[in-house]
Parts: C-alpha cells; structure tokens; sequence
C-alpha cells in the first residue's frame, strides 16, 4: 500500500482507492446502475437516447427519450402553403425520400380532390418502391454492422447508390428529392431513366444472392439475433407497431392491400411474414420485401402507360414554368396558387402509405384557406420506438443495440 | 349492410344521447361523442366482437382558437376484422383542457398522449405517465397553440447554464 500512495499523492483519491479495493463481483450485481445511453451514439440511428437501469448487464428498465430532433414540422406546416411542405417530407424519413413525397401528395390529393394522371402515379409507384428498397438496405445494412457484420453495409450502400443515381437522373437530386407535386410529379422519367433502372432491377437480383449468402449461412449473425428482442403479436398491435416490425410477428397488415393507393391493387405481390418476431425475423423480412418490391416494379415498368405527368385542373395544379413565361392564363394561375394556395374544401381526412418503416399517414384539417388549419404526421418510427420498453425488458445490455437496429427507427421521422 | 352502416348504427344503439356528430367526408368517417361518454364508447368500440377496434394509430389534438369548445382530441382507431380506420373526435372546453386518457383500452396512446399534451396543454386524466415528449421539461408553453408565435417566445429555451 505504501508504494500506491506514493503514486497517488492526492489524499481523497487515495481513500477512494481503499474503498474500491473491498467491492467484490457480488456487490456490484445487487446494485442496479442507471447508464445513459445516447443520444451520440452510433448504433441509435439518429440522435435516439435511452436511459437504461441494469442489474448486472440485464436491463431492468429502457426509457427512450425523443426530442433532440424536434424541428416542429406540424407547427411550420400551419404556416406555409401546401405545395410548400413538399421539401420537408424529405427530410421525415431521410433514407427513404420518395415514400414521403409520394405520401403526403396523396393526402393531400385526396382532401382536395385531386387525381393524377395515370403515368404520373405509375411513376410514382415506381419512385416508391425505388425508395423502399433503398430505404430497407440502409435498414439491413446498418442492422449488420451493428452487430457485427461490416461487410455488409458496404454491400447495400453500393447498391443503394445505383438507386441514387436514378433519383438524379429523374428528379435532379441524390437526397432531397421533392419529386412528386400535387397533381402529379415533377418531370416526366425519359427513356434513359428507365433503362437505368431496368438495368439496376438485373443486375440487382445477383447482388441480392449475394448478400443473401453472406448472412443466411452466418452462424456468428443468426445465433446472435436468434430469439433476441420478441416482440409479440398482441403486444405489438396493442402498441400500434406497423410496417415490418408488425409483420414480422405473423401480422398480414400492409397498408397497400388493406387500403390500396396508386395502383397497387392492380399488382402481383405477396406480403411476407413471419411468426418469431424477433430481431432475425425482422431481419429476413426486409430482405423479402426488398424481392416483392422488385417484383412490383418490373410490374410497374411493363404496365408505364404514355400520357401527361400533371393533372389538368389549372385552379389546384401548378402549371408548367415554359408556360408561365408565355401565357397569361398560366401567369395567374401560377401567381394565386403560389400566393393563395390551393384552398381545399373545409374538412378533414387522413391518408396513410406503406412506408418502409411502416404506416406513415397525414392527419389534415383545412378550413377552406391556402393554408392547414393543422397537419398531423403519423410517423410510424414513433410508433414503433414504443415498443422499446417492453422488447428491451430482460434482455443483455449488448443485445439492445441489436433491439435498436432491427426496429429500424429513423429520429428525423419520430422527433418531426 | 356496408361497414360504414355498421358502425353507426351500433354506436347509435349503445350510446345514442352520446354520439354528438357523425360525419363522413372523402370516405372518412368521423363520429363526435360526448366528452364523459368517452371511455364506454371506446372500450365498446374495442371488445365488441362485431367491430374489434383494436389498433390505435394516433391520438392528437386540434386547436380551434377562437371556438366555444376550443380543442377537439381526435384519434384514429382500426379494425383488422372490418379493415377500416375510424376517427373520434371529443371537444373540450378550453378551462381546464382536460380529457380522460384512453391508456388503459387502447396501451398505444401512451406516447401519442404525452405529445398531444407537450404540444396542446391537454391533460390527459389517468395517464401512467404524463411527461412532455418532445420539449423539455422546463418549456412552459404549447408550441402547436394556436396563440404560440411560429418563431418561439425569446427566453423562452433557457441554455444550458456555463460550467465552472
């Protein structure tokens, strides 16, 4: 002891070190620890923090806390016209763009009375489930890096950059797309976009084999997801878990055949599920989707039909820019939807899509102005965060990041 | 008989003085029930065999300003069995802006009320766990209010104090 305190000159650190020196294992497991994890970490996706108290490394209790992302989406949508809002459904879900753009046109589309042309919402099926597998493979590669597997998400982000560069061709940006406007889309996809993404559907298929046959065969991955984090089928409708996480659990619910929006009714797809509902199950689920999703759009790319891109109703729908500049009907069309808005009829309704991260749905009240009266975000990430408490109970403190990962929350879309 | 139908006619037989309003508007139906009838309505509405509403997919609240009664809770609630989301609404008065919470029949609501009432004031009576959801705890306003600047009251989000 005399050479500690030699080292330690300091008096209190040197009796904190006596102290120390008695607690054995023992002790240490009768206390329980609170431990704060979050919001900067890496494996909470976002800025998601818990606050977790451990008995030894079991988790007693998770408390997630919201609101380091909070940027008040709802308040500034009751403050800006409806076509403005469109930007700011990008940055909802940011790893899956389109879904959002598609989502909230549809809603409010469908307050206003609106219908798109046929092409136009072909082309925004096709944007959607571009979206949702780019969405998924951040989803799966992200969830195996976490845990282990890094080779993983280097594999999905390159496929995932092919579907990049066909937003940029189609809507001009990588990330923020802004495709879609109320009536129909931006621009027309020309022939150049469609061979792009003809050409990444075949060349996809392999990649897929390929991902597939590293981790279906991955003992290290599947004993350690196995059985972790079971999330129940009654807890889970109880908790209004959707979207992957809900059929994982032997739910048959997707938004796009309880409720078919666009065209998908017209579409050959099945709905994949499983019964553990646990992290594996989500895991695999995702990867199936990704497979219909392909399937979808083959569908959609043979069935693309030739027309207008925007619905002619010129009082509710921008008009083309080459028009403004050379017509004078457009000129004021343009001028009073941009200043007044669209004013849709007193009322409300609420729209919901099958989002990759589950059912994303626009709660909208207008009264008869340009602007909402009040704009709802259903965010399924918030949803689906809930269930956290309860999935994380009992569990491993390592095993939580795996819990995270496989719910796939995205904070942009729970904080709004 | 069509879904809609169904429902309406149910909920009228059960609760016939309660039902407020029945609304349908762009294939939404709506139904406005009395503020105390609230928690019969929902719990018929979730064990009745018939409906089975055992999905609550959000909860939130609107602000009329200048109304009588100033806030209308809506929530949105679906039905495996019929396949079809359906929409309550409740007024409140402004003076205290409270309502029962709807916890104990629908667990989902636990987060969806904690951020209606950060973002209303809306106290939700019987609730497990009323925090704020969004803002901190020291925020004394409602920022979905409609009386709530859009650019924030200055002071209002104190910093963090400067450590010594």
């Amino acid at each position: 002891m005399q050479k500690i305190s030699n080292v330690y000159s300091d008096e209190k650190l040197y009796k904190k070190l006596l102290e120390d020196k008695n607690i054995t294992i023992e002790d240490a497991l009768e206390n329980e620890m609170v431990i704060n994890m979050g919001p900067q970490h890496p494996a909470t996706h976002g800025v998601l923090r818990l606050v977790l108290r451990l008995d030894g490394e079991t988790i007693v209790k998770a408390i997630p806390e919201l609101g380091y992302l909070h940027r008040g989406y709802e308040k500034m949508a009751e403050n800006m016209s409806f076509v403005e809002f469109i930007p700011h459904t990008d940055r909802l879900d940011y790893t899956s763009t389109m879904c959002n753009n598609v989502a909230y046109v549809l809603a409010v589309e469908k307050l206003a009375g609106i219908e798109a042309p046929k092409r136009a919402q072909f082309i925004r099926m096709i944007m959607a489930e571009l979206s949702r597998i780019a969405g998924h493979l951040i989803a799966i590669g992200t969830f195996a890096m976490d845990v282990g597997a890094i080779t993983m998400v280097m594999w999905t982000f390159r496929e995932r950059e092919r579907i990049q560069e066909i937003f940029d061709r189609v809507a001009g940006a990588r990330f923020t797309t802004s495709y879609t406007r109320i009536g129909g889309v931006a621009s027309d996809v020309d022939d150049e976009a469609l061979k792009m993404i003809k050409n990444f559907l075949d060349t996809f298929e392999p990649a897929l084999k390929e991902m597939d046959d590293l981790m279906l065969h991955n003992r290290i991955f599947i004993e350690r997801l196995e059985g972790i984090g079971i999330l129940t089928k009654e807890d889970a409708i109880a908790l209004g878990v959707t979207g992957p996480n809900l059929r994982a659990c032997g739910v048959e619910y997707d938004v796009r055949r309880a409720n078919p929006y666009l065209f998908y009714n017209e579409m050959d797809f099945q709905i994949p599920t499983y019964t553990e509902g646990d992290c594996l199950a989500r895991y695999f689920l995702r990867g199936d989707e990704v497979r219909e999703s392909v399937k979808i759009l083959y569908q959609c790319l043979d069935k693309l039909p030739q027309g207008e891109v925007m619905a002619n109703d010129p009082k509710k729908v921008l008009p083309h820019k080459t028009e403004i500049y050379s017509k004078m009907e457009e000129l004021i069309h343009d001028f009073m939807i941009i200043n007044k808005g669209i004013n849709p009829p007193v009322g409300d309704s609420y729209f919901s899509v099958e989002n990759p991260k589950g059912e994303l749905g626009f709660y909208i009240v207008s009264n008869g102005e340009g602007q909402p009266w009040k704009m709802k975000i259903r965010s399924p990430s918030f949803c689906n965060l809930q269930t956290l408490p309860l999935v994380c109970k009992g569990q491993m403190i390592s095993d939580v990041i795996a819990i995270i990962g496989s719910l796939d929350p995205v904070v942009g879309e729970a904080d709004k | 008989m069509d879904t809609k139908e169904k429902i309406i006619n149910s909920v009228k037989e059960k609760f016939g003085e309660a039902v407020v309003e029945i609304s349908d508007f762009r294939n939404d139906l709506s139904i406005t029930i009395a503020k105390d009838r609230l928690i019969d309505v929902a719990k018929f509405l979730k064990e009745n065999p018939e409906l089975q509403f055992v999905m609550c997919k959000d909860v939130t609240a609107i602000d009329w300003a200048t109304r009588k009664n100033r806030f209308t809770t809506v929530y949105h609630i679906y039905s495996f069995k019929l396949n079809f989301t359906l929409r309550l609404k409740v007024n409140i008065e402004e003076n205290p802006p409270a309502v029962e919470s709807v916890v104990s029949i629908w667990p989902s609501a636990e987060w969806y009320e904690r951020e209606t009432f950060d973002m209303y004031g809306i106290e939700f009576l019987n609730h497990p766990d009323l925090r704020r959801m969004y803002m901190p705890e020291s925020f004394e306003y409602h920022p979905l209010r409609k009386d709530f600047p859009l650019l924030g009251i200055s002071g209002s989000m104190p910093l963090p104090e400067k450590m010594e």
